[in-house]
């Protein structure tokens, strides 16, 4: 997986929609990343921020309990083990460095789930910078931890309560206050999507975890690659992360999104928050909203990278529903001590849906296990037991996946 | 018989008239063609009808609120142009709209449905110079006049290409920043205008942050024209009637004219 084209495209998505007002801003965001890409010392200091404060580079696992379960070979890679119990520190590591080196002393960032969140107030804490998360009034309804999380980092949280008030309007509220603080403030977008250059920076940032995992398989696997590499797909940034790592082995590709927001099944191509992609929309172009068991996953788009992925083949999407994702859940916990976010327990709900017919037995599997599932225990006991306090109650037997 | 947008202007323009473009969302209120005729009875020159988009990522909170009231009456770019084609109204009219329900319809269908509704302008906000050119093409083969718009920020030589590229006037952002009424003139609003002025013969009407006569007419010693949007929106959200709407507009002209005299003197 290369760079775009000079405009930004992947194919013919992605690219640069962007009011005029914004376009400088990213004109120098894509120069800045561009000669600090190239320059060893910016790795050097990225490198060293990961291995020592960022708990680099994240194990990967073989689940032998699971495995055996299911009857293919299932691999982890850890980044709930990472600081802040996501992938997303890495990019946002990365980008708050771009930042210093552009002068910039303000981070902002919007977030669903509050993942992304916490982890630029953790950036923005490390750095000496200030920082403002916007989020939607819904969403720190539902996810109050996290927002206090983020308050103790010292940032300030601020509520959006435009348009559906979740994450899609957080990103609109994060781009308009970006145009009006360009000289002090960096807009530290949390996945692969917006305007170009973030598409293509973000999955550079999160290469890190796809290289990792490809030597430590090989180093498992008596030097193979796997089989099949499966990720979870919200804007697509832990996945664009993974594959980048994979892309040029023979390692089947597969992207999962959340039934309730799979912008590749039920999207069309379309242009929203400066990018063309796959976007769940109304016949007229009106973006509708995503909605599923896990905030994070609740994007109405995906990243362009992973539209054209898709076209020419390279990688396939599907979707698991809210089910599959809590029986998912409860099983990587029982038969391996892992709770997963409820983000990658969409990907493994798609390895155990199809272990033993797609994936043939025997064949190895690697799951990017993009965060530790800290943040949704409340939520997932509250649907087990029924309260519907925070989402509608689903049938779940863990002991119902078929043993093989 | 309405006239086009482009020859308006240039008209006005040569006869040193400064040029009032006002902006209304359609669908915000149920009277909002009324409104229309409201904004050209108070001496609009223009008229912008904006589209109403779930995602107006460049609009401030009194746009976003129009936008949420129009999408929640049901209204739709085929019903908007529709209703705009049964006008009676003489003033040019343009469509201001995000890219997303131009791509959705297809660049042909969009700019031919606009034509067949007598819209003789398109604003497209989020469509980048880089990325313009397939709507571009559909618009002038329609006789759609694309206004580009050029922002504070936009480096001299990028400016000089996108006056190249605009139709009837050179959309002038006078602020860094979203839509919505500011106290004061921000600097760069007069800055821009003396800037651009140079560059094209076209006529520069300033947008964004022009909200008051007064901020009109300041603007206008400096620049063709003025665009005025949520200030219109903004009253109209508070309940204003059409011939509230048309004396607000009507004191914007004022503004305007003033300055035209005192200019021109
Ligand atoms: C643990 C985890 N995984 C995945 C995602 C989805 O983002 P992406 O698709 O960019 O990896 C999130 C977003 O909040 C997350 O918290």
């Amino acid at each position: 997986m290369g760079p775009p084209d000079a405009l930004g495209h992947f194919g013919s998505f992605g690219g640069r929609f962007v009011p005029e007002s914004l376009v400088r801003a990213c004109v120098e965001l894509e120069q800045a990343f561009g000669s600090a890409w190239q320059d060893p010392r910016f790795h050097e200091s990225l490198g060293e921020i990961l291995r020592s404060y960022g708990g680099r580079p994240t194990p990967v696992t073989e689940c032998h309990r699971l495995s055996e379960r299911l009857g293919v070979r299932v691999l982890l890679k850890r980044e709930d083990l990472a600081h802040t119990g996501s992938h997303k520190l890495n990019n946002v590591i990365g980008q708050s460095l771009l930042a210093a080196r552009m002068g910039k002393t303000r981070l902002i960032a919007e977030t669903g789930a509050g993942q992304h969140g916490v982890a630029t107030a953790t950036a923005a804490a490390l750095m000496g910078m200030s920082c403002v998360v916007y989020m939607g009034e819904v969403d720190m309804a539902r996810q109050a931890l996290n927002v206090f999380r983020m308050e103790l980092l010292g940032a300030e949280v601020t509520a959006v309560c435009s348009g559906s008030r979740t994450l899609k309007d957080a990103v609109n509220e994060a781009l308009r206050d970006w145009v009006a603080n360009l000289d002090d403030t960096h807009y530290c977008l949390g996945s692969v999507m917006g305007p170009h250059p973030y598409p293509w920076m973000v999955r550079e940032f999160q290469r890190v975890l796809g290289d990792e995992a490809r030597e430590q398989c090989r180093e498992l696997l008596g030097g193979a690659d796997p089989d099949w590499v499966v990720a979870c797909v919200g804007g697509g940034s832990n996945a664009a992360g993974t594959f980048a790592g994979f892309a040029s082995t023979s390692a089947r590709l597969v992207g999962v999104e959340a039934a309730g927001g799979a912008a590749m099944t039920h999207g069309l191509p379309g242009v929203v928050h400066g990018m063309r992609s796959y976007l769940l929309q109304d016949e007229a172009g009106q973006i509708s909203e995503a909605e599923s068991i896990s905030a994070g996953l609740d994007y109405p788009g995906i990243g362009p990278e992973h539209a054209h992925l898709a076209d020419i083949g390279r990688a396939v999407y599907d979707q698991a529903t809210d089910a599959e994702v809590l029986s998912a859940f409860t099983l990587l916990a029982q038969t391996e001590g892992i709770i997963p976010a409820l983000e990658p327990a969409h990907a493994l709900a798609w390895v155990v849906r199809n272990a033993g017919t797609t994936i043939a037995s025997g064949q190895s599997v690697l799951v990017t296990l993009s965060g530790r599932g800290d943040k949704d225990v409340a939520q997932v006991r509250d649907l087990l037991s029924g309260d519907v306090g925070s989402g509608q109650q689903v049938a779940v037997d863990p002991a119902g996946v078929p043993e093989r | 018989m309405r006239e086009h947008l482009d020859a308006r202007l240039a008209s006005l323009h040569s006869a040193g008239r400064k040029i009032l473009v006002a902006y209304l969302t359609a669908g915000m209120a149920p009277n909002w063609t009324e409104m229309l005729q409201a904004l050209a009875a108070g001496g609009a020159d223009a008229i912008e009808i904006g589209l109403p988009f779930s995602d107006p990522m460049i609009d401030g909170p009194v746009i976003q609120r129009a936008c949420v009231r129009a999408i929640a009456a049901g209204t739709t770019p085929q019903g908007v142009l529709s209703e705009v084609a049964r006008l009676d109204i003489e003033v040019p009219l343009a469509v201001m709209t995000y890219y997303n329900l131009v791509f959705r319809a297809g660049h042909e269908r969009m700019a031919g449905m606009m034509a067949d509704a007598g819209v003789t302008g398109a604003i497209v906000p989020d469509l980048s110079l880089e990325e313009s050119g397939p709507w571009c093409e559909s618009a002038d083969r329609h006789g759609i006049a694309t206004v580009m718009l050029v922002a504070p920020s936009t480096p001299e030589e990028r400016a000089r290409l996108i006056c190249d590229r605009s139709r009837a006037f050179v959309y002038a952002v006078g602020l860094m920043g979203v839509t919505g009424e500011r106290a004061a003139l921000a600097p760069s609003a007069t800055a821009i205008g003396e800037r651009l002025g140079p560059l094209t013969e076209l006529p520069v009407c300033v947008g964004i942050g022009v909200s008051s006569p007064s901020q009109a007419s300041q603007v206008s010693a400096h620049a063709d024209g003025v665009i005025v949007g949520s200030a219109i929106v903004g009253r109209i959200l508070d309940g204003a009637e059409p011939d509230e709407v048309a004396a607000f507009t009507a004191s914007l002209r004022r503004g305007l004219d003033a300055n035209a005299r005192s200019a021109g003197a």
